[in-house]
């Protein structure tokens, strides 16, 4: 459903989407199952002339079956779905796969600083390249993230990715994410994060692997760092 | 503006007196406001085992002391009920003013205690430690004076052998007070 | 019987001031009409707010008529002081306050609540505690614009919010009107268990007092450790401390467990007499007894009791120990059960029924239509997996749209038409009273499911304009949020037929007598209005509340107070007895 409207460009995302799938599907058998129902007896049921209301108490086995059956349908399809949903948030949330590399994201009111490792591929050292707003990523490599906040509450998210994490300020939280389809896509800010909460957006650029060598070599420090800091 | 109290208050479908019922709810109600504060503080003493080293400076000798007040105080309001349910007004009210005595003690001690611990610097932003001890206590404190205050208006009343009834609900909430004070005690005095 | 001559005698005919009788005044009802008509106020401003801060998004940065432009710090206040509003201001104190002081003495059969100066103070507490909030706007800096959420550092510290002055006021209204609830539950349970009238089992207690008991007990049993928290972070607000601060040792995902583990078992708190509304109203139309009492009350309670351990599902991606999420994941989706079963027992109401669609019927079965949608996509949020991408998207802005709208607006339009008789001894006009429902209902669809789509096209919320978003911005995007406005300043507009409906109705409508809907439950036996006192005699109950239809009757109804005509069935004294002793 969901990749009609946006594209998927992680290896994740079709999971995500296949699980909003399945809980589509079961809940929404369940919603049109109910609401016919609803319906036709508001439709047979309606007031008439010299019918009298039955007297039902709905103590009576026989009816009350009405009831306990979908109960235990409902227990099952909720079994399923509790399955699925595990399933997945174990995928994102709860494995870390071997890194290829590794990024750092720092929000603060009210932008996006990205540190990526630069050639060496290692953080913290002479050639990180600092942006800000913008990261840079290689299609098909899988990235680690470390994610840390300078002030309040912000919150990583990359919808194509289907990805979001917050960033809590005194925390550094990992996560990771392989990009599967290149191009330039939003970063949002999805938490409340004062007055500027609504600018705070970024871009990410997953790159194919010859883009992406020519953008770490034409950004070697410190030249790129004074650039981009008063752009 | 004295009204006539509704027929509704007057009756009693589950058999237990109106204003006993509602004081059980106002506890049950206090109840989850201090399980909240004694819950965070708990989890938050957990994660910050270097807590322990502020906790050393208060003074377990105090707290002991405020804890016996508090627990002598809830004796004489158990003794006001059973002279209230005997009837008899004036010692009723006698032994709630003792019980009021020991809120007084128990909140002087505590203006002491306070004024020493903030001489001292550990005033309430000191450190993590500090502001749960002061939040909490502070809160217990002012049920105590709540508690004090309510109980002078039912001493007046029972002295004239009015609304007896009430002095067991503030007993009630008075052992709900005292209670909290026995959690409190070695969550903040003992646990060093 | 002897209480009636007692029960005018109490509350004698002193000359009594206007002020005296209506904002002085200990009488339930009137105090339940203070709370409905201070909530309808409050909805009037949520809604234009609402107005306002939509604007904006449909026509960025442009002039909105009666506002001015929206900028960025005042679209925060906006949302925020519209989302508090509506939940703190209009769904608490109409669904629970207005209608459980209005209905719960006179559905007992008794005089007044158990307390009723205990009752006024409640009430003054309320409104002390809105205009706090209305006073934050016009403090240096403005009101809090945090969100309702107010997750700390950004509500704690002022260099973080540029709202110092309106945080903390936000946070004392906020603190205030909880007190002011939690003096009014403690009247409403006590009220119930103790003030029945005699014969009245508690499964003879209508529905709807029960959801009002059991939300004030859910309440009561949530709310303690937001007190709690409330008083840390106006501590750290203004004294300094650092409980909610990182940088100092403290931790600011404390309060988003101590708030949610109170918010969410609120959202059940007004789900619930929201429901017992639409029992009583659906059983009076449909002419039937409710279909299995005793499940809706078990399932009420398994809601209640099961919302305690759901809180942190609005956290799952907060940064919460991930293992944690399967668990809230597993409680979260298993609420499904009960919830779907109340519904379907509501459903299997109307079965064999002989229904009659009146205004106050269409707003009932309105509610168990659009609550459904809201319920079932909340599933999709349930599940920690989908919820990583929909947290915080207009997905679950629409999702709880979908449920507190029905709830809060449509509930309680539900329950409005149905005891207006009561409350004014006249009836509303039918035929405007059904423009009205049609004019809010499909406008309501129409703002939401554009909202549900760019929610799922990963829009997420409280943004003022999305022109920073490249793939937000896209022109179909813009006419979906084009289409909401425009659905929402119609729902809007349709509220002013309903406004002149409601006062000249109230003034110079039809007038009503004591039972013009021929139904059960004991309310329908005092006079529209009732009086002082409400029963001339104070009546005995013989049956439960849901008796229509019954075969050994000509009538298709057969109310509460109607002693049985063979005398032998007869429950006395001897009932209330039986019953204290379970
Ligand atoms: C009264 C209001 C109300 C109600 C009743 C509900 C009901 C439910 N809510 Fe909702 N919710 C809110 C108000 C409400 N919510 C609000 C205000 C927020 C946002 C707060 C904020 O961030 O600002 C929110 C947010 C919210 C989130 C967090 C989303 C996020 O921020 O990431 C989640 C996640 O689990 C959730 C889940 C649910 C579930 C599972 C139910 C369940 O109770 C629904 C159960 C009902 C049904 C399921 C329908 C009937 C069942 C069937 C027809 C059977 C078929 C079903 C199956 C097979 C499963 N809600
Ligand atoms: C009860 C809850 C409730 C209700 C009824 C509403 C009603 C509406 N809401 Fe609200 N909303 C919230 C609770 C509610 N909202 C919350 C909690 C938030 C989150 C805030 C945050 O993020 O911090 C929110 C946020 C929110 C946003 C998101 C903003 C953002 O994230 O950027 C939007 C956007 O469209 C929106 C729109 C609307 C609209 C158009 C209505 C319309 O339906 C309004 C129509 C108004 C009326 C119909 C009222 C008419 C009243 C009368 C005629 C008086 C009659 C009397 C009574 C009914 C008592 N709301
Ligand atoms: Cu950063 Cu919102
Ligand atoms: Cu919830």
């Amino acid at each position: 459903m969901i990749e009609r409207l946006i594209p998927r460009a992680s290896t994740f995302a079709g999971d995500i989407d296949g699980l909003i799938l399945l809980i589509g599907s079961l809940t929404g058998f369940w919603f049109v199952l109910t609401v016919a129902t609803f319906f036709w007896l508001l439709w047979r049921y309606r007031a008439r002339d010299g019918r009298k209301a039955q007297y039902v108490t709905g103590e009576e086995k026989h009816l009350k079956r009405w009831v306990t059956w979908p109960h235990m349908l409902i227990l099952g399809c909720d079994v399923l779905i509790i399955v699925a949903a595990i399933n997945v948030w174990a995928e994102v949330k709860q494995t870390l796969p071997e890194p290829d590399a590794t990024i750092r994201v720092i929000g603060q009111q009210w932008a996006w600083t990205f540190v990526h490792p630069g050639p060496d591929n290692q953080l913290d050292t002479a050639d990180d390249i600092v942006t800000v707003d913008e990261l840079h990523v290689e299609v098909g490599k899988t990235y680690h993230y470390q994610l840390e906040s300078e002030d309040v509450i912000h919150s990583f998210s990359v919808p194509v990715f289907r990805l979001k994490q917050d960033a809590v300020p005194g925390r550094r939280i990992t996560g990771w994410f392989e990009p599967t389809r290149a191009g330039a896509y939003d970063i949002q800010c999805a938490e409340m994060c004062g007055i500027g909460h609504g600018i705070m957006g970024a871009r990410i650029h997953v790159e194919t692997a010859a883009q992406h060598a020519a953008w770490l070599a034409g950004n070697a420090p410190p030249s790129v760092l004074a650039a981009n800091v008063t752009e | 503006m004295s009204h006539a109290k509704p027929i509704a208050t007057t009756r009693s479908a589950a058999g237990i007196s109106t204003g006993k019922l509602a004081v059980w709810w106002v506890i049950v109600s206090e109840i989850v406001i201090f399980g909240g504060v004694l819950a965070s503080y708990t989890m938050q003493r957990i994660g910050h085992p270097e807590w322990a080293e502020s906790a050393a400076y208060t003074n377990t000798w105090i707290g002991a002391f405020n804890t016996l007040v508090l627990l002598s105080s809830s004796l004489t309001a158990v003794l006001a009920h059973a002279a209230a349910a005997r009837g008899d007004g004036k010692l009723a009210a006698r032994r709630l003013y003792y019980t009021v005595g020991g809120a007084t003690t128990f909140l002087l001690v505590k203006s002491y205690e306070w004024t020493m611990e903030i001489s001292h610097g550990f005033t309430i932003t000191a450190s993590g430690f500090w502001s749960f001890y002061y939040m909490a206590a502070g809160i217990h404190a002012a049920h105590v004076l709540a508690g004090a205050i309510v109980m002078l208006f039912i001493a007046a009343r029972a002295k004239k052998n009015e609304e007896l009834q009430r002095v067991e609900l503030c007993g009630l909430y008075w052992h709900f007070v005292d209670l909290v004070w026995i959690f409190l005690f070695p969550l903040l005095y003992i646990a060093k | 019987m002897a209480t009636a001559g007692t029960a005018e005698a109490l509350h004698g005919h002193r000359e009594e001031t206007w002020v005296i009788k209506y904002l002085w005044s200990t009488d339930h009802k009137i105090i339940g009409l203070q709370y409905l008509f201070t909530g309808m106020v409050m909805a009037l401003l949520g809604g234009f707010f609402a107005y306002a801060f939509r604007m904006q998004l449909a026509f960025p940065g442009e002039h909105v008529p009666l506002w001015g432009v929206v900028s960025q710090a005042e679209y925060n206040q906006l949302v925020t002081s519209h989302g508090t509003i509506m939940i703190f201001w209009v769904a608490m104190p109409v669904l629970i306050a207005a209608f459980g002081n209005f209905l719960i003495p006179l559905m007992l059969g008794c005089d007044d609540m158990v307390f009723p100066r205990i009752n006024r103070l409640s009430f003054q507490i309320f409104l002390l505690s809105a205009v706090v909030l209305l006073a934050s706007f016009f403090v240096e800096g403005g009101a809090f614009g945090g969100a309702w959420t107010a997750y700390p550092p950004l509500s704690a510290q002022g260099q973080y919010s540029l709202t110092p002055l309106g945080s903390t006021l936000w946070l004392v209204a906020v603190a205030l009107e909880f007190v002011a609830f939690l003096l009014g539950g403690i009247n409403f349970i006590t009220t119930t268990m103790n003030s029945r009238a005699p014969g009245m089992k508690f499964t003879d207690i209508p529905i709807v007092v029960w959801m009002i008991v059991l939300a004030s007990i859910i309440f009561m049993a949530s709310v303690g450790p937001l007190v709690a928290g409330a008083i840390m972070l106006l501590f750290d607000q203004s004294l300094g401390t650092h409980f909610f601060d990182p940088a100092a040792g403290g931790d600011p995902l404390l309060w988003q467990h101590l708030f949610w583990f109170f918010g969410h078992p609120e959202v059940y708190v007004v789900l619930l007499p929201a429901m017992g509304i639409v029992a009583e109203i659906i059983t009076t139309f449909a002419r039937k007894k409710l279909f299995a009492y005793k499940v809706v009350l078990g399932t009420a309670i398994a809601t209640g009791v099961l919302s305690f351990f759901v809180w942190a599902h609005h956290q799952f991606v907060a940064g919460i120990d991930p293992r944690m999420a399967n668990l809230f994941t597993a409680t979260t989706v298993l609420i499904s059960i009960p919830i779907a079963e109340m519904l379907f027992v509501y459903i299997a109401t109307l079965y064999g029924g002989s229904i009659r669609f009146t205004t106050p019927m269409l707003w009932a079965l309105a509610f168990l239509f659009e609550f459904l949608i809201g319920g079932v996509t909340g599933i999709f949020l349930g599940a920690s997996g989908s919820d990583i991408y929909f947290h915080d998207t207009y997905f679950v802005l629409a999702h709880f749209h979908y449920t507190f709208f029905p709830i809060a607006i449509i509930g309680t339009f539900a329950a409005i038409t149905y005891w207006f008789p009561k409350m004014f001894g006249r009836h509303l006009n039918e035929t405007w009273g059904k423009i009205h429902f049609w004019g809010t209902v499909l406008p309501f669809n129409g703002v939401f499911i554009p909202l549900f789509i760019l929610g799922a096209a990963g829009q997420h919320r409280r943004i003022y304009s999305y022109e920073h978003f490249p793939e937000l911005f896209t022109p179909e995007m813009q006419e979906l949020r084009v289409i909401a406005t425009v659905c929402a300043v119609v729902m809007l507009l349709f509220q002013i037929p309903f406004l002149i409906n409601f006062v000249a109705s109230a003034l110079r409508g039809r007038k009503a007598d004591a039972n013009p809907w021929k139904a059960n439950t004991l309310e329908w036996l005092a006079p529209s209005p009732p009086g002082h006192g409400n029963f001339p005699v104070m009546p005995t109950v013989y049956r439960g509340p849901y008796e229509y239809g019954h075969p050994d009757r000509d009538e298709d109804y057969w109310p509460q107070w109607e002693p049985p005509a063979d005398e032998s069935h007869e429950r006395s004294e001897g009932g209330v007895a039986a019953e204290a002793a379970e």
